[in-house]
């Protein structure tokens, strides 16, 4: 972005403060497109005619420094690139890191669907959502063509997950783009033997297009600014990525030249950066040491500035981990980490169901909350006003305490003697030091649960109903 | 690709386990599983056992590789079998360099940071018989004119590993306790372990067992535990105590009597209990102080600030533990935290130009690292617990270091040796063949 302060912004805008873009006023509004958090197409009055102009000029000064590039139609379509900072606390990252796992065109068919329904399917809740995987990349390894387009197909026909094309033969490129037309897929990639009929193939099909130099930055930014020349833009620099020692930490160096260099303005190469962290597979022979590397190469180029990567291991103990580091990374730092403290209705509660205690930390409540409705547990869960702490830190600094147990629940208008047949609280394992004072502060009785949510289903079977005292 | 066995059935045979009780049979927090009680175990059970006995060698197996332990001849050996084929070799491209010419000629250049100007203060552990100490080296840490591994100047020092070890058996999670079973009584013998075999560069103590709400082992007893560790190893050690505030200033004070002169780095000095006593022991016995606090950068000027004005110890004896939280349990905030520290201490805060220690261990509390399952049934399989636990000790601590982690408090041998190998890489001092990637595309993996 060129510009930083909503000041700036805000000479742009039509200073009527007619609230169309959902803010009480324009300098609201410029202090959201400032922090990313609102479009500039959200105040409608800009897309007329007299403000064209001004339109144009803010919409430049307000443009990422790493340009955006689409990968993919529809829904599961990936964005990637788009950063403005090279430390997320400045402000935050945007678009995550797109996560491709291979296939590869000599796959027998019915390997080949059933590894990408498995890259397709892989999922695992984290906080109220799923984590999920993000493309498949379809290797060449026939060098033939029609093998290869008839690869592309299936995988087309099994999944509309973005695809990335790999091969360096620019027939092989065409022919799977002929299948994949409407897709939209990432060519991978041009290199500097190929860079000119593989520029004509993106430029014709008007696809994104990855340019690979390994280890060589000046090839790698003459072959952006040869593409930018003939006119496409939509490209991602593959800087190489090598598995193991001086030339990974030389891969590490290139990742952080190409950033840094971006955002502080060199348009010619700031664009979205590759990682291929499979070239782990081209070093170690066994199964579990590769995907080890391989997640943790990818796991480095998530946290510094690859946008896209492809991967090869599709076992639970590295997509797990990759997943979670990216997440770690793209969460937005200014995200607000508490849930409304309330009373929250899990299933179908009746009278019987038990009542639960939890804090209003998102992290704690949605893996509570999931945890019991995955188990189709009806019950109700407070989430007590913990300023957003989870259990064991809130009962060691005092925010969950007998008394704002007490509070939370009658806030509620919920009354336990009344609304239940049992009058009993479970309180959370971690809290069990608290059951004395909350049996005392609520009458009610207390029993405590598992240190773990995710025990709770065992729990409930061995201890639920309570037996009459 | 090597064929991969799955825990799915065996994760299957443990629900129905629990869901039945089975007498004799118990789960203890995913973690234990108990065959007590007379009577012999009926076939079919036998049988289960037996799988998942076999199922958890084979993954140990795999960890024992990575570790770089010659596994596949160990079982050739036992069984006959040979041992797997290596990759194909990769193709080479033809280049063609006509075209080169055409493209736009353009030269890369991009300029080293401008504001790293203040470097963050060296701080040496251990200390050897010329420096009245016992230690056969001393680590240096510290020294960063930079990020990490970054460009714009070198890293004077690598980052080191310091391994856990307890003044009493505690409860851990199967795969880390796996590994030491057999020193589990024996600090000493636990510290030899850690160095002797998984290469520990340091050994951590941490005496637990003086928390009045676990043993209340004295203060005098905790310090012959010292005694005995620091015998036992020649490598620079840390102190822990419980993290009882009450205790730990007493048992820390005595614990760096027992060490005097060793440069031992004492943990921890923390805002919520007697921090200027740890502070008078340090410098008093010419240790290191921990000044630990709970994720939150002010806290942390504010500790350091006491420690360095209100209790005179010097720059450099201090070491920061901003506190670390596990991947996918906070750990977007430990990784910005360290990551503002570093920088704002580059940048000329000298409140915080002080190297860094995580608590990597810290890691195993997720429950994605030592659960045998889900406990969501929309997830897709989680896998086998055996490679999930290190590799979640490994990406916590790996990410740490990219935000200016200096030293790792580890429990798992895989998770040390991998981190060990991947922050030196980075680090610059691995040598490895290279690998030619132009046409990796066409590798068959
Ligand atoms: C992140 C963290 C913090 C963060 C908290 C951020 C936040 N928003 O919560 C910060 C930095 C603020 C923090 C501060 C402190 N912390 Co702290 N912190 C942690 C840490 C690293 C992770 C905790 C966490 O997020 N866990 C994940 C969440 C999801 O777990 P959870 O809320 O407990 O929920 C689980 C269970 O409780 C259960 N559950 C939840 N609800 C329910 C409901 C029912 C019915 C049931 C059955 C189960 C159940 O299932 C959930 C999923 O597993 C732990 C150490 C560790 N690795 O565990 C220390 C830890 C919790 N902190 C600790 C301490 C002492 C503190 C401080 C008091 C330190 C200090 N002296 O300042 C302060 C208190 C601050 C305050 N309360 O204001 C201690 C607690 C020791 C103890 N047992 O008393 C710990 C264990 C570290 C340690 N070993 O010393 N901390
Ligand atoms: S819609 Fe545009 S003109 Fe109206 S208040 Fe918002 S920014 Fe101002």
């Amino acid at each position: 972005m060129k510009i930083n302060s909503p000041l700036e912004a805000y000479k742009y805008l039509p200073g009527t403060n007619c609230g169309k873009c959902g803010e009480q006023t324009c300098m609201a509004f410029a202090a959201r497109l400032i922090d990313r958090s609102k479009k500039l197409t959200d105040c409608t009055p800009m897309l007329e005619e007299k403000f064209s102009k001004k339109l144009r000029e803010l919409h430049v000064l307000l443009a990422p420094e790493v340009r955006e590039v689409v990968v993919g139609v529809g829904e599961k379509a990936v964005k990637i690139g788009g950063d403005d900072v090279l430390y997320r606390h400045r402000l935050t990252f945007f678009n995550p890191t797109a996560f491709a796992y291979d296939v590869w065109d000599t796959m027998p068919e019915n390997e080949l669907t059933e590894r990408v329904r498995k890259i397709q399917d892989f999922k695992k809740f984290y906080v109220g959502d799923f984590l999920k995987l993000d493309m498949v990349a379809v290797r060449c390894i026939s060098n033939d063509p029609k093998k290869f387009a008839d690869a592309v197909k299936k995988v087309i026909e099994t999944t509309d997950m973005p695809l990335i094309l790999c091969s360096f033969d620019p027939e092989v490129l065409r022919a799977g783009l002929d299948v994949a037309k409407d897709k939209n897929p990432l060519l991978y990639a041009a290199n500097k033997d190929n860079w000119q009929q593989v520029a004509d193939i993106a430029i014709e099909y008007d696809v994104p297009v990855t340019l690979f130099s390994p280890d060589d930055l000046d090839t790698l930014k003459s072959l952006a600014m040869t593409f930018a020349s003939m006119g496409t833009e939509k490209l991602v620099l593959d800087p190489g990525t090598f598995p193991a020692g001086k030339d990974l930490k030389k891969t590490f160096t290139n990742f952080l030249k190409i950033r840094r260099a971006g955002v502080e303005g060199d348009k010619d190469i700031a664009y979205p950066i590759m990682a291929v962290p499979l070239t782990a597979w081209m070093v170690h022979d066994d199964a579990v040491s590769a995907s080890y590397w391989e997640t943790v190469i990818a796991s480095i180029f998530t946290i510094k500035y690859g946008d896209v990567m492809i991967m090869h291991s599709i076992e639970p103990y590295a997509l797990l981990p990759q997943l979670h580091i990216r997440d770690t990374i793209y969460t937005d730092p200014r995200k607000p980490v508490s849930v409304q403290p309330a009373m929250y209705k899990i299933g179908n509660p009746d009278r019987d169901s038990p009542v639960l205690v939890t804090t209003n930390f998102a992290l704690t409540y949605y893996t509570v909350e999931s945890d019991l409705a995955s188990s189709k547990i009806d019950c109700y869960l407070w989430a007590i006003d913990t300023d957003g702490i989870g259990v064991e830190a809130a009962v060691a600094g005092g925010q969950l305490t007998a008394a704002k147990i007490k509070k939370g629940i009658e806030d509620s208008g919920f009354n336990l003697k009344n609304d239940t047949t049992h009058n009993t609280i479970v309180l959370p394992g971690l809290a069990a030091r608290l059951q004395g004072d909350v049996e005392d502060e609520t009458g009610s009785r207390v029993m405590i649960g598992p240190a773990d949510s995710g025990r709770l289903p065992g729990w409930m079977e061995k201890n639920w109903p309570p037996k009459a005292e | 690709m090597t064929k991969k066995t799955k825990l799915t059935d065996i994760t299957n045979l443990f629900k129905d386990f629990d869901i039945e009780a089975l007498e004799g049979v118990t789960i203890e927090g995913d973690i234990e599983l108990n065959i007590t009680g007379g009577g012999g175990l009926n076939p079919a059970l036998a049988y289960a056992l037996g799988q998942e006995i076999s199922h958890i060698s084979l993954h140990m197996a795999n960890i024992g590789r990575i570790l770089g332990y010659p596994v596949d001849q160990l079982f050739s050996q036992a069984l006959g079998m040979g041992t797997a084929g290596a990759l194909s070799p990769v193709g080479e491209m033809a280049a063609t360099k006509a075209r080169v010419q055409e493209l736009l000629a353009a030269k890369f250049e991009v300029a080293s940071a401008t504001n790293w100007n203040n470097p963050i203060q060296e701080v040496t552990l251990g200390a050897t018989s010329s420096n009245g100490g016992s230690r056969k080296n001393t680590i240096t840490l510290g020294g960063e004119n930079a990020l990490p591994y970054y460009f714009d100047a070198e890293m004077p020092h690598r980052n080191y590993v310091t391994m856990d070890v307890f003044d009493m058996p505690i409860g851990m999670a199967k795969a880390v306790k796996s590994n030491y079973d057999d020193v589990m009584n024996d600090p000493a013998e636990w510290a030899k372990k850690v160095v002797k075999k998984f290469n520990a560069d340091m050994v951590t103590i941490h005496l637990i067992s003086t928390d009045p709400l676990i043993k209340d082992t004295s203060a005098r007893d905790a310090a012959k535990v010292v005694e005995d560790v620091l015998q036992a190893v020649d490598v620079p050690i840390v102190i822990g105590g419980s993290g009882n505030p009450q205790k730990d200033p007493e048992v820390l004070e005595k614990a760096a009597e027992a060490a005097a002169g060793e440069r031992v780095l004492l943990a921890s000095a923390s805002l919520n209990l007697d921090y200027e006593r740890i502070a008078k022991a340090a410098i008093n016995n010419g240790h290191v102080v921990l000044s630990w606090t709970q994720l939150e950068i002010n806290a942390q000027k504010e500790l350091n600030r006491k420690l360095m004005k209100q209790c005179n110890v010097p720059r450099d004896s201090i070491i920061m533990d901003p506190t670390t939280a596990a991947l996918g349990y906070g750990l977007d905030y430990a990784y910005s935290n360290m990551e503002r520290i570093r920088l704002a201490g580059l940048m000329g805060d000298d409140e915080l130009t002080f190297p860094m220690s995580s608590g990597t261990t810290n890691a195993w509390g997720a429950r994605e690292a030592w659960m045998v399952s889900s406990p969501q049934t929309q997830d897709s399989e989680w896998g086998p617990r055996e490679y999930r636990g290190p590799i979640w000790e490994i990406i916590t601590g790996l990410a740490l270091s990219l935000a200016g982690n200096d030293m790792f408090m580890m429990m798992h041998p895989a998770s040390v040796q991998v981190l060990k190998e991947i922050t030196q890489t980075l680090y610059g001092s691995i040598e490895s063949k290279t690998v030619d990637i132009t046409n990796w595309i066409g590798a068959e993996v």
